[in-house]
């Protein structure tokens, strides 16, 4: 009987099997295309290993001297700094970027306008970001604050958009309702439902800020990358690591008080 | 009486201090922090105009550039695709220790925090510069910086999801008398698996982005070109590189938008 010869099989999002091999097939040749393409042989990879267990000999232990103590000292409060003032410069400029990216507020072509910008910024990665703005600006911590500024309106705005959007009419309704102004209906319709997730996204985005600041010195725009690519040029690796501790230290910290605050305010 | 002076107020008396204190210290933060960079408010002035000079010089883009960008572009891909997969490789055993309910003690717990921590906060560029110096520059040590990175990624978030199992799933495999690697296959992968798939497809649209930089230390991709550009003030060309990039980055963001709804 044809019934009693169907076996169960296990339903698949790919709807045929032949479809399911075949997207499996596809992405393991990728795979093996990718790895002929970069040049991935086991004898090298093999061979770096070997090589690596001996760097790993050279980064520890980590050991300054007392002048390059002073260095990071200096250079990490930079960092932290640039990430501080950044973070307040792009929240600020996030603010009206976000409220005209926001499909229920805002009319179409501003609309696409601000959405197409935060594309933009989200697309492409601080550091190459960095590196146009240190040759517009010149070297420095205000290169990196240019850049950490323009990442986190992208972040930034998205997401204050996001919920704009998700806002309940009802209130704003309501406060039309009662005959305020557009500019009150904003303000005592639409602020006080995006506040809290406000308070919360501006921590998080300091504490990525904070991390993207220790890096984008490495092509010069300022904080305490500039000493890390330094001390790698110099085959300084016990100093590398001192750096990256201390970079690791900063970074949990940071994180650490995001979470607290988020926890409290959420 | 009484009632007739009370006022309605939003916060009691701590909260208020609490909140008024908060916004000081902000103020005193961001105020100290610009003035220890010694940024004058000329600053603010000049970089919209410099911006603007910059912008002016990329247009138009270098169309005919587009043939020499290819190839890298398509080693960036392979560099994000085999890293992903590398990642994932190191990124399975890392979650099964660094999740409460899977890992065998608190030695291996911390460990596998550790792991993460130290993962996630190094980023992908410093990970190039050291297996730049391990592998030699080159896609290789690009494609490793990128599956180093994403490890504590993959794991913190898969082990997140490994520990809100159903865990009386993985006794049943257990109880029926399934070996610890059975127990691994039948009871908790294809519980995580959609989680699996869809992680990794993000992870994999994240580091799309991020090698586009590794060029930058020598690790390969795009990036290489895209330094060699700007170190030659070659703008149009810069600029069709970036637009190469977004047109790349937003391509793989619709992918793994589009394979993360099919699993979820």
């Amino acid at each position: 009987m044809a019934a009693s010869e169907r076996t169960w099989q296990r339903p698949s999002i790919f709807g045929r099997r032949e479809i399911k091999w075949g997207v499996y097939a596809a992405v393991v040749g990728f795979f093996v295309w990718s790895a002929w393409g970069v040049g991935a042989d086991p004898s090298r990879i093999f061979r770096g290993l070997g090589r690596g267990a001996t760097l790993l000999g050279d980064f520890f232990p980590p050991d300054v001297t007392p002048r390059q103590t002073q260095r990071i000292v200096d250079k990490m409060i930079e960092s932290v700094a640039m990430a501080m003032v950044a973070t307040v410069t792009g929240i600020a400029l996030s603010v009206p970027i976000g409220f005209m990216a926001a499909e229920n507020l805002s009319p179409k072509p501003l609309y696409y306008l601000n959405r197409g910008f935060i594309s933009i910024s989200r697309a492409f990665n601080a550091i190459i970001v960095a590196i146009l703005v240190v040759k517009a600006v010149g070297l420095g911590p205000l290169a990196g604050i240019v850049t950490i500024t323009f990442k986190t309106v992208g972040f930034f705005s998205k997401l204050l958009a996001e919920d704009i959007e998700d806002i309940d009419p009802g209130s704003v309704d309501a406060v039309r309702a009662a005959g305020a102004s557009p500019l009150q209906m904003l303000l005592y319709g639409v602020v006080p439902q995006i506040v809290p997730r406000f308070a919360g996204l501006s921590v998080y985005r300091w504490d990525i800020n904070i991390r993207t600041s220790t890096v984008v010195g490495i092509v010069g725009a300022g904080g305490i990358g500039s000493v890390l690519l330094t001390a790698f040029n110099r085959y300084d690796y016990q100093y590398v690591s001192a750096i990256l501790l201390v970079i690791v230290l900063v970074v949990l910290v940071a994180e650490g008080v995001s979470a607290i605050v988020r926890r409290r305010y959420q | 009486m009484s009632s007739e002076t009370r006022r309605w107020e939003r916060f009691d008396r701590r909260r208020r201090l609490g909140r008024t204190v908060g916004w000081l210290v902000a103020l005193v933060v961001f105020v100290g922090s610009w003035q220890f960079l010694d940024m004058s408010l000329v600053a603010a002035e000049t970089v919209p105009r410099e911006v603007n000079d910059l912008l002016t010089r990329m247009y138009p883009p270098d169309v005919a550039y587009t043939d020499e960008i290819a190839a890298p572009l398509v080693e960036t891909l392979h560099i994000a695709a085999l890293g992903t997969a590398g990642a994932l490789v190191l990124a399975v055993p890392v979650a099964l220790i660094a999740a409460e309910n899977t890992t065998p003690n608190r030695a291996t717990y911390w460990l596998g925090k550790v792991i993460v921590t130290v993962s996630r906060s190094v980023n992908t560029i410093i990970w190039a510069l050291i297996f730049v110096v391990v592998f030699g520059s080159g896609p290789l040590a690009g494609a490793v910086a990128i599956a180093f990175r994403s490890v504590g990624f993959l794991g913190k978030l898969l082990g997140e999801e490994i520990e809100e199992i159903d865990f009386g799933q993985v006794e049943a495999v257990r109880a029926a008398g399934a070996s610890p690697v059975q127990t691994l296959l039948y009871g908790i992968l294809p519980q995580v698996k959609p989680a699996l798939v869809g992680l990794s497809v993000y992870r994999w649209d994240i580091n799309v982005r991020d090698s586009t930089i590794l060029g930058f230390v020598g690790a390969g991709g795009i990036g290489v070109q895209l330094f060699r550009s700007v170190n030659a003030f070659a703008w149009q060309s810069v600029a069709m590189i970036l637009l190469v990039i977004l047109g790349v980055v937003i391509v793989s963001e619709a992918v793994s938008a589009y394979a993360r709804g099919l699993v979820r």
